[in-house]
């Protein structure tokens, strides 16, 4: 006779290629029937040598890095490199330049949440959802491309403001875009949320507390869910939102559901900023007047922005040559997958599944 | 084109079997959902997304090498995962090719000074067509894959003529 816990556990690699694992992540899970007892994150399956390579490229060429670091949000990597590089050769930005970053930070933050809100459907077994998804994507990157000339890897951003002001195509387009987002957002959550299977699935799962969350270093929707009002662009505003009028929103448990929610909110509030932004951007330059070739003056500063995922940071030492000394790149996916092998242990393999995409990660920024 | 079209619908063709396979093949290019990086977002979701659709031209992605013609490598491969690259290569089964996507895939990209990543999964694996780009348009994709038919199709006819030469 078998006893019902005389079992033996399994273990299971998932990844680094399976779809649902949102890049090349691999976790080494041991499993007790369906049920997780135990989970490893094993990273490295992408790592390019963003922080080293950092070191030996110019300032203005830290962008191109910090494009390719966090793909989805190219805009908030350059972001947070040109403000480190700014604090460090203590520029004036022009107020247009200010609020252009924080237009098509809003824009390029709408655009990395419909992939996030995409897949996490995916994960959960759903597959029209995607398809609408990647309707207002496509919208925004054709507004992202026709200021920057790139669909990805936009260096819009660069130190001392911004490359180009925004073309009459791309305020048109934005303008027909924002007619319509606040409806979609609705039939989007309508679509998802709204579905009493997934919300059966994600309710109640991957419970990160407030103390989880803020001893593990979690920033973005992912401690937000938890009900942590804490937000980079309120907190420590840099660009212009100390001038816009936003709300930060916050779950209650901090379930994957809470999460959902936020992000969904979060959208909602993009929509709002670059409303706002449209109409009140002022007129003049779009770029500080500094050399091409720039050497900051020896010392060390950490600037960092709200990226879709989280607080991203960078740390800059300068030595006074043209090259960084040190370029240290804060990456919140990065704690996001740590927190995995805290909530993942007694869950579902399914739930595991679906628990990856709920707290939102990119294997390009935890590999660097 | 579809067969009936080109025939009529109660019509009889006549074709080789090689050639009816290989016609086959180039229009049903399933390509194995792996994407490494950001070309991932680019070569495999938006193109297979509502713009771009990848299905009309029978490309659709499957979650097992098991059951793919095609392995799109779609972003930098690193020493770590140069061996499983190798590893879904080589359970794919028989005939299978290789998009190399990206100027990563092709050659290292902007991070070929770093010694840890591989400067082309050329390296690795053989590569049929190389797409250009950082990332590519999911329009080179599509032509990239374009491309590949037609080599699917030269290979056909460079088989029978070499069988031809050797009577």
């Amino acid at each position: 006779m078998i006893g019902p816990r005389d079992t033996e556990h399994l273990v299971v690699n998932i990844g680094p290629q399976h779809p649902s694992t949102h890049g090349v992540l691999r976790l080494v899970a041991e499993l007790d029937g369906e049920e997780i007892v135990n989970v490893e994150v094993s990273a490295g399956y992408l790592h390019r040598g963003i922080e080293k390579l950092g070191e030996h490229r110019r300032y203005h060429q830290l962008g191109t890095l910090m494009d390719r670091g966090d793909y989805l949000s190219g805009i908030h990597g350059e972001l947070a490199a040109a403000l480190a590089t700014e604090q460090l050769l203590e520029v004036e930005v022009p107020p247009k330049a200010r609020w252009l970053r924080s237009l098509m930070g809003e824009v390029n933050r709408i655009a990395s949440h419909m992939i996030w809100y995409g897949t996490f459907g995916l994960d959960t077994g759903a597959m029209g959802q995607f398809l609408y998804a990647m309707r207002e994507r496509e919208t925004l990157l054709d507004v992202l491309e026709s200021v920057s000339g790139q669909r990805m890897m936009f260096n819009y951003v660069r130190p001392g403001g911004v490359i180009a002001d925004i073309t009459p195509d791309a305020e048109q387009k934005l303008r027909t875009f924002l007619r319509t987002i606040d409806t979609y957002i609705d039939e989007h959550h309508a679509l998802l949320g709204g579905n009493e299977i997934f919300q059966k699935r994600v309710r109640g799962v991957g419970v990160i507390n407030r103390e989880m969350g803020l001893s593990f270093g979690l920033t973005g929707a992912n401690l937000r869910c938890s009900g942590v009002p804490y937000d980079v662009r309120r907190d420590k505003p840099y660009a212009a939102y100390g001038e816009l009028e936003f709300d930060v929103p916050i779950g209650s448990v901090g379930d994957a559901w809470d999460r959902y929610l936020v992000r969904m909110e979060e959208m909602r509030q993009a929509a709002r900023m670059i409303r706002q932004c449209i109409e009140g951007l002022p007129e003049g330059d779009v770029m500080a007047k500094i050399p091409k070739v720039v050497r900051p003056p020896a010392g060390e500063v950490y600037a960092c922005v709200e990226s879709p995922r989280g607080e991203l940071g960078i740390h800059l030492v300068s030595d006074g040559s043209d090259t960084p000394y040190r370029f240290h790149y804060r990456a919140p996916s990065l704690f996001a997958v740590q927190v995995l092998e805290e909530i993942l242990p007694g869950t579902l393999l399914a739930d595991a599944i679906m628990l990856i995409g709920s707290v939102d990660i990119l294997i390009g920024e935890i590999d660097r | 084109m579809a067969l009936d079209r080109l025939t009529g619908e109660h019509s009889v063709a006549f074709i080789r079997s090689e050639q009816l396979f290989d016609w086959a093949r180039r229009n049903s290019l399933w390509y194995l959902g792996f994407g490494i990086a950001c070309c991932a977002i680019e070569g495999l979701m938006s193109t297979s997304g509502p713009r771009f659709d990848f299905d009309r031209m029978g490309v659709f992605f499957r979650a097992s090498p098991r059951q793919a013609d095609v392995m799109i490598v779609a972003g930098t491969v690193n020493k770590k995962m140069a061996e499983t690259v190798r590893l879904l290569y080589d359970q794919m089964p028989e005939p299978k090719w290789v998009v190399a996507m990206g100027a990563c895939a092709s050659t290292g990209g902007p991070f070929r000074q770093y010694p840890n990543v591989v400067l082309g999964v050329d390296k690795v694996v053989p590569v049929d067509v190389y797409v250009p780009g950082c990332p590519p348009r999911p329009e080179s994709v599509q032509y990239g894959f374009m491309q590949l038919q037609e080599k699917i199709k030269r290979q056909t006819e460079e088989r029978r003529a070499a069988r031809r030469d050797r009577r």
